[in-house]
């Protein structure tokens, strides 16, 4: 809305739009535009959230593994499913992830040269999982291994453990 | 005698109610009109109306980005074709491949011919980037064009690497367990953006049909804004950076 003008042609101010210093027109533009920026930023939360699904349909992420005299005494044991190596010391069991930590590929126990080698970029590591050569930042991850009540033993992934770890039996 | 045929054929069909109602004009036999016929028409519009005959000259451009916009209508229209022998499940897209391959009649030329076409468009959007780049294209007026056509790098090496998962090989599992291994090593966000690509923490499902939806549809819609306003760019920007002939002499 323009506001009346005098006679010589020049706008006659509004007292109330001078004292409040906006009008009813800047008014509902800043609502409108708070309400859509509130839409906005809104749509984008739902969706985000959207997009990151509830329930995933991988492998269980903690599995029972059968007796501890299903494996040898230095043993290295590749279980292709769950993608670890099950370790048997004199000292006792130790879980470590078969996933390499440079880029994500599935290592191999090598028993004649008495090392895991990753054959996508020739990261080298020891049997407890200490990086020997290659670009691998970080050592194979250990997972914790149990017993449970009925004699099992039992690897979570879920619970990474300290190399020095093992489980006595 | 058969051009004469041809031409008052062609004068017939302009002269047609429906020819008019849809080009609004008749023949384009003046500069007037010829520019008209380039303003009215929605896909021409964006190219000049006017074009300096030395850019037209095969080594001004080495016409690279008209062949990088020709590869891409045809992986448009190869991908459509392909699109409807192939599902993105586990495990029936390696079998739709493999089906593509032995089993559908031309499968496997219309397969080779996305898949090689793809390769050339990576090599030809690079081989364009760099000749911009040593015409000096992306000096000023071209500044914001320059930036575009970054953003249509970026797009084709996401299409390509979107692409690579689909056969669902051995070779396209680990490649994209390497490459999304690569995002997650991003400090803060890397993990999360890792989850949200693949849909998932492994790859699986989830992450075939996301990157299928974003090879498909959202990576392709984006490259055809972006390819529209690259091109427009060049006609508001004044042409396409020319070595003039006494820069040539040197």
């Amino acid at each position: 809305m323009t506001n009346p003008k005098d006679s010589t042609g020049a706008q006659v101010p509004n007292p109330a739009e001078e004292a409040s210093g906006s009008s009813r027109r800047n008014f509902l533009s800043e609502i409108t535009a708070m309400a859509l920026g509130v839409a906005g930023i809104g749509s984008i939360v739902v969706t985000t959230r959207y997009l990151s699904p509830n329930v995933l349909f991988e492998p269980p992420t903690s599995f029972r593994i059968g007796p501890p005299d299903d494996y040898p005494v230095n043993s290295v044991t590749y279980l292709p499913d769950q993608q670890v190596y099950i370790v048997r010391t004199p000292e006792g069991f130790y879980a470590e992830s078969a996933i390499c930590t440079h880029l994500g590929c599935i290592t191999q126990w090598k028993p004649e040269l008495n090392m895991i080698a990753c054959p996508c970029h020739g990261s080298k590591f020891k049997r407890e999982g200490s990086v020997e050569a290659g670009p691998a930042p970080r050592p194979l991850t250990h997972f914790a291994v149990r017993l449970t009540p009925d004699g099992d033993l039992l690897v979570d992934t879920l619970e990474i453990v300290q190399q020095t770890q093992v489980l006595k039996v | 005698m058969i051009m004469n045929s041809a031409q008052r054929a062609l004068d017939q069909l302009r002269s047609t109610r429906v020819w008019k109602s849809i080009f609004r004009r008749g023949p384009a036999r003046t500069n007037r009109t010829r520019s008209l016929a380039v303003f009215g028409n929605l896909f021409l519009h964006v190219l000049p109306v006017k074009v300096r005959d030395k850019s037209l000259r095969v080594r001004a451009t080495y016409y690279l980005g008209s062949f990088s916009f020709f590869l891409f209508l045809l992986l448009s229209v190869t991908g459509i074709l392909l699109m409807l022998y192939y599902h993105p499940a586990v495990p029936q897209a390696y079998r739709d491949m493999k089906d593509l391959r032995f089993v559908v009649s031309n499968g496997v030329f219309l397969r080779n011919l996305h898949r090689f076409g793809a390769e050339a468009m990576v090599i030809a959007v690079f081989w364009h980037m760099f000749h911009v780049f040593y015409r000096g294209g992306y000096k000023p007026p071209h500044q914001f064009n320059w930036v575009v056509g970054v953003g249509l790098l970026l797009i084709t090496l996401f299409l390509s690497y979107t692409g690579y998962l689909l056969p669902w090989d051995q070779l396209a599992f680990w490649a994209i367990t390497v490459g999304t291994n690569i995002i997650s090593y991003v400090p803060l966000l890397g993990q999360p953006m890792r989850f949200l690509l693949l849909g998932g923490h492994q790859i699986g499902e989830n992450a075939l049909l996301r990157f299928y939806v974003l090879h498909v549809v959202i990576l392709p819609l984006a490259a055809v804004m972006l390819i529209a306003i690259h091109l427009w760019r060049v006609q508001k920007d004044g042409g396409l950076t020319v070595k003039e002939d006494h820069e040539r002499e040197k």
